[in-house]
């Protein structure tokens, strides 16, 4: 278990807890009331911890090294049934994006998703979790390939940003992310997009344009990172705190400003402290909203969802 | 007088009458330091007579080269931006505003305006670097869509120029925001078959690059444009060496296939018109 510096007091009570069943695997003394006020203790603690989380700590709990990646939920609520597909047909294949089919119950369902690697060679393998404008050229293949076949997409959005490179670059990361907000805005299945850790600005939007745009409880969503908001703004990396603060970038504020539909609760703990049960809730909320959407006809989905993307923004007039 | 027909919306006014070049001052070229008379300077529509460099230029300078007689009508004129989200860093969003209309005299980063260009109509959206970098926010995003409202009620093409530095960081997720709104209105303007030409200008980076200036029916440059998505600051920051020369200039990406045409701004009014008349509008 990873323990995020917030989540010290949970670590200290973590190792008494250890040390005090250590003690008891010894024998020398009866530790099952020591442990069950450890216990209770650490419920305590973890409720006060995470009952005010900072925008700063969501961030943190965000990229957690432990927390469910994109494959894991696809896998999870298509009950195994995803075959997985490669390849842009121009390019190559992008490890940093996935896509395929899965059954949801009797409904195949295109799933689309950045992905992160769990180790470190998998880290490199997946580049981070930054797509080259291949992924997002797969990603929009495969959407195309959804619809030609009525089949309704979900994606799974968890991305640092898209990749910054000079071959993206050549390649026209810039063309490709403008492709997919295009087409994606006129796709006549339902689209379902999911954050499930970070949401980095056109590199998250790339696969986001959709009928719902939900939020698990402790992700981020914004135009740019923390980190380099303080870096542009404050001109140095010690205001990643105050920029977290002032971009408004969580699941809260996100659907108090309109921006997003709807927040999926997270086990107390984040994600990771429960994956099944997350897993269980995605699933859930998938199922309902592809229930709504499919009784919409597709050109008043479409309709509706241009409408709502076309309202987000506050100006004087 | 004249300050008062300018902010009224929908009100044709003319570059020509407020067009008042100092006599006596001379332009210093930035790329290959030549010395020309301001008014040779400005009759060469702001380009380098021995070079070619294109200085940076805005919508009172495109409107003026672009439209017959300089005669225009601009739209929302007075569209400002709000702070939905109580932005602060260094400095208020709010006094970075205040200090930006007072500075240029503009009232954000991009003007809408219509007219002739050699007889044919054309709606242009044109951005203003010395605007917080030509940002978008959402009044980019709103004036950008209001406008592509009006060329399909109208059946009038669309222009957009661009000069941005991306998305307007103090309008956090709203301005994200903005890159879906003018991607999802432009699918609109697609349906009712009406051209749209995308110019992209120096620079043109972000999130206006991964959004609009991408989706032109055409897409096309001035030269030596700084066209990118990562800047390449970043990207040498990722690749940990240097930039080969030519790196994200239009040529670079004309080369790569993402862009149409350069063309040189001294005819680019012909090249539109010429093109506006291939789309027989
Ligand atoms: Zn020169």
């Amino acid at each position: 278990m990873a323990y995020l510096d917030f989540e010290k007091p949970l670590e200290e009570l973590n190792d008494q807890l250890e040390k005090a069943r250590q003690l008891g695997q010894k024998g020398k003394m009866d530790v099952t009331s020591l442990i069950t006020e450890i216990e209770k203790k650490m419920v305590e603690a973890r409720k006060k911890i995470y009952s005010d989380l900072t925008p700063w700590q969501r961030v943190q709990l965000s990229r957690h090294p432990e927390r469910p990646y994109s494959l894991d939920y696809i896998n999870a609520i298509s009950d195994g049934t995803f075959m997985e597909f490669f390849g842009d047909r121009s390019v190559k294949d992008d490890k940093a994006m996935i896509g395929g089919f899965g059954m949801m119950g009797n409904q195949s369902v295109m799933f689309i998703g950045q992905q992160k690697g769990n180790n470190t060679k998998m880290r490199q393998y997946r580049n981070f979790g930054m797509p080259n404008p291949e992924g997002y050229r797969k990603a929009l293949r495969l959407m195309k390939l959804a619809e030609k076949f009525n089949k309704p997409i979900v994606t799974f959005i968890d991305t640092p940003g898209a990749f910054p490179g000079l071959e993206a670059e050549e390649r026209g990361q810039g063309e490709a992310i403008a492709r997919n907000l295009y087409e994606m805005s006129i796709l006549k299945v339902p689209v379902i997009c999911i954050i499930i850790g970070e949401g980095a600005s056109g590199g998250a939007l790339g696969i986001g344009i959709g009928d719902r745009v939900l939020m698990l409880e402790n992700t981020w969503y914004s135009v740019i990172s923390p980190e380099s908001c303080s870096s542009i703004l404050w001109r140095n990396w010690d205001n990643k705190e105050k920029a977290a603060e002032a971009l408004k970038l969580t699941a809260n504020d996100m659907s108090g400003l309109g921006l997003i539909d709807d927040i999926i609760k997270e086990p107390l703990g984040g994600a990771h402290s429960n994956p099944a049960e997350i897993f269980e809730s995605v699933r859930k909320k998938v199922t309902e909203l592809l229930e709504e959407l499919s009784n919409m006809d597709s050109q008043s989905r479409v309709d509706n969802r241009i409408a709502k993307f076309c309202s987000m923004g506050v100006i004087e007039d | 007088m004249s300050w008062f027909k300018r902010i009224k919306e929908g009100i044709t006014t003319s570059t020509k009458e407020k067009k008042e070049t100092p006599e006596g001052l001379w332009h210093k070229c930035s790329s290959c330091n030549a010395i020309v008379p301001t008014e040779e300077h400005v009759a060469s529509m702001y380009v380098c007579n021995k070079c070619d460099f294109h200085d940076r230029i805005g919508s009172e300078e495109y409107f003026s080269i672009l439209f017959d007689e300089g005669q225009y009508t601009e739209y929302n004129a007075n569209l400002t931006a709000a702070d939905p989200l109580h932005f602060a860093d260094t400095k208020k969003y709010t006094d970075r505003l205040k200090d930006s209309i007072s500075k240029t005299g503009l009232k954000d980063a991009i003007r809408s305006a219509s007219g002739l260009v050699n007889g044919h109509p054309l709606l242009v959206c044109c951005m203003d670097f010395k605007f917080i970098g030509g940002s978008m926010g959402s009044v980019m995003g709103e004036k950008i869509a209001r406008a592509i409202d009006i060329c399909i009620e109208k059946r009038m093409p669309l222009m957009i120029i661009s000069k941005s530095g991306g998305a307007r960081m103090m309008e956090a997720a709203f301005s994200l925001m903005q890159m879906a709104k003018t991607s999802a209105k432009l699918t609109q303007l697609s349906e009712a078959k009406i051209p749209y030409i995308s110019l992209l200008t120096d620079p043109t980076t972000g999130g206006v690059t991964a959004s609009f200036a991408m989706l032109g029916d055409l897409n096309i440059a001035e030269p030596g444009a700084l066209i990118a998505f990562a800047g390449p600051r970043v990207v040498k920051e990722t690749i940990g060496k240097d930039l080969p020369k030519g790196f994200q200039t239009s040529e670079f990406v004309l080369e790569h296939g993402f862009l149409d045409r350069i063309v040189n701004r001294k005819e680019l009014k012909t090249n539109i018109s010429q093109i506006l008349t291939f789309f027989g509008v």
